[in-house]
């Protein structure tokens, strides 16, 4: 296993917002628009150097959603933020008409992903989204680790023409992959070469996984890792090529069991090379309250959970 | 001013297609259709400084349309091909298998004329601020038109975009209310009373106008005084009084021509009342 180490430790939704100041430094067609959640969004940065070019919309997710197809219409390139529930659930009639099937340059980038939202609870807290997203003809789906990542990605998605869907989060965690990395769109990222298990990891699971991949290591597991940031479209090549190699799959993410990830890959397996398989998931529940770490816990999404997952997923082979 | 006969007449043709088109496939939307005709007309003939040969889907330079109630689509098709954006031929294939011409207006077709997807209803009015920010980041003095239906206003998003207009003073739009006071399953009033209609968008910080949506000087002269108002610090809000079913005699004023097409002994007594003008496709 290789040594992984981070320089600092830092929330996805801060990589958001610093990936938004420097795509509207970049590109002058960039305009955002919040919900009123700015603070929560990260999207003071960008709204004081180009306050023009910033719309606050009000608590109006619906109007946001479809104002933004307007302003994409038109040739600019709309970031939308709030909550990851209210870019989704509350919206997706307006995300399906006006941005997807319309096929618009608009960019959703929603916060506060997962169970580690932590304290609202279940109201807030959305394990759905990537289902309701990657579900949707025309919507590219991306789902980043950490604040280096987001930021890459962010920036990555204003280069990219038609519907995104940007998923990160509240918590800070470990802020681990280069700060100057290239984000190239629907490629899979090698973190750990591994012979006995695949593992693909989505968000703040891939640092999970690879804190599971240490706990492996020193029981003799030889681990592969792979950071799944784009979840739509999904690098099909690369899980085939380290399933085949490792001859068994376990994925982990912060979502429900049905419509997440694990979906994806439990697809590709069946049609292409079925393997046994584990998923690391939230199973046919709403979250609660509580701090993001018990959460973690209680809805079993830790690394110990992957390490649990990767040995009964060896046992079948 | 224009030649009101003129536009008349257009308008004739393009009920007459309304209703062949309907006919043809038994399905469609031809109340609402019929009684929207005569100011979209007036918007694509008249009002509007448009591009029509050359579609531009940013609309840079150009006034702009959003049908918010898609479903009255064969209108807009048929106002669209008579005024040059795509064949008038190609009418012959709406709600086809294979056509460019869907039940709801979409973009996933490529039809020159549709800049966004309608139909899911209550949309089009936030599509329209987008067009209109745009526009004023641009410095394009142009404008913003849409058309609505009044049943369609029961949708909370038209409110949320009513809300934003009004208190960010978006001025360079004119929104038109369909006011039929019909809906798919009977009168407005039966159905979800609208109230005060030119209150509650006054009172949502727009300028309201009345029209006659089926009196083409009354569109021409209330249309021109709308545009007179803009760029004031105020969306302009028309509430369009309009039949139901306009100009055929036995589809006026019901609801029950919202969704359904005529036989053929009734597509025969309809066309009779409507001369065909530009030639039929």
């Amino acid at each position: 296993m290789k040594k992984f180490t981070y320089t600092d430790i830092n929330d996805t939704r801060s990589g958001f917002g610093a990936g938004l100041l420097e795509a509207g430094k970049k590109n002058k067609n960039v305009v955002a628009m919040c919900a009123d959640l700015i603070g929560s969004l990260k999207m003071d940065a960008f709204k004081d150097e180009f306050p023009e070019r910033f719309f606050q919309v009000g608590i109006s997710e619906a109007n946001m959603i479809g104002m933004a197809g307007g302003l994409a219409t038109a040739g600019k390139i709309p970031v939308t933020g709030t909550f990851a529930n209210f870019s989704t659930a509350r919206v997706l009639d307006q995300v399906r008409q006006t941005v997807a099937y319309s096929n618009k340059n608009v960019k959703i980038c929603a916060s506060h992903a997962g169970l580690t939202l932590g304290e609202d609870g279940a109201t807030h807290q959305t394990m759905e989204d990537i289902s309701m997203m990657k579900n949707l003809p025309n919507m590219v789906v991306i789902n980043p680790c950490d604040y280096n990542q987001t930021k890459a990605a962010t920036e990555a998605i204003m280069e990219y023409e038609g519907p995104v869907y940007l998923r990160f989060g509240r918590p800070k965690v470990p802020n681990f992959t280069p700060a100057d990395q290239e984000f190239k769109i629907g490629e899979a990222l090698m973190l750990n070469e591994g012979a006995d298990v695949s593992i693909f990891a989505t968000g703040h699971m891939v640092w999970k996984a690879i804190e599971a991949g240490e706990i492996l290591a020193e029981k003799g597991i030889d681990v592969e890792i792979i950071n799944i940031h784009t979840i739509k479209p999904m690098d099909k090549e690369a899980v085939l090529k380290s399933a085949a190699k490792t001859g068994c799959v376990v994925t982990a993410e912060e979502h429900l069991r049905n419509g997440g990830l694990g979906d994806n890959i439990a697809q590709i397996l069946a049609l292409n090379n079925p393997l046994p398989m584990e998923m690391v998931a939230v199973d046919d529940k709403f979250g609660e309250s509580g701090t993001p770490d018990e959460l973690m816990t209680k809805y079993g999404l830790d690394a110990k959970d992957i390490v649990a997952a990767v040995e009964r997923v060896i046992a079948r082979k | 001013m224009a030649d009101i006969k003129q536009l008349q007449d257009f308008a004739t043709q393009v009920r007459r297609d309304i209703l062949r088109m309907v006919h043809a496939v038994s399905s469609g939307h031809p109340g609402g259709s019929l009684g929207a005709t005569d100011f979209v007309t007036a918007l694509y003939q008249e009002i509007m400084e448009h591009n029509a040969t050359n579609f531009n889907m940013e609309a840079n330079g150009e006034d702009v349309f959003f049908l918010s109630n898609g479903h009255i689509s064969p209108m807009w098709y048929s106002v669209l091909a008579h005024s040059g954006y795509f064949a008038v031929s190609e009418l012959a294939t709406f709600r086809k298998l294979n056509s460019r011409l869907q039940g709801h207006p979409t973009t996933a077709e490529g039809l020159e004329g549709i800049r966004m997807a309608s139909g899911s209803l209550g949309q089009g009015l936030s599509v329209a601020l987008g067009v209109a920010l745009a526009k004023k980041l641009e410095g394009d003095k142009h404008l913003v038109y849409t058309l609505h239906g009044d049943g369609e206003l029961d949708e909370g998003q038209i409110w949320e975009a009513a809300l934003y207009a009004g208190a960010k003073k978006i001025d360079n739009i004119i929104a038109t209310v369909d006011y039929n006071k019909q809906q798919i399953d009977g009168s407005i009033e039966h159905v979800m009373d609208l109230g005060d209609l030119g209150a509650k968008w006054r009172a949502f910080g727009w300028q309201v106008m009345e029209m006659q949506g089926n009196d083409m000087a009354d569109i021409l002269k209330v249309m021109a005084e709308a545009k007179a108002a803009t760029g004031k610090g105020k969306p302009i809000a028309i509430l369009m009084h309009t039949e139901m079913g306009a100009g055929v005699d036995f589809m006026e004023g019901t609801h029950q021509w919202h969704g359904k097409a005529p036989n053929d002994d009734q597509l025969a007594t309809a066309l009779a009342q409507l001369p065909e003008t530009l030639g039929d496709y």
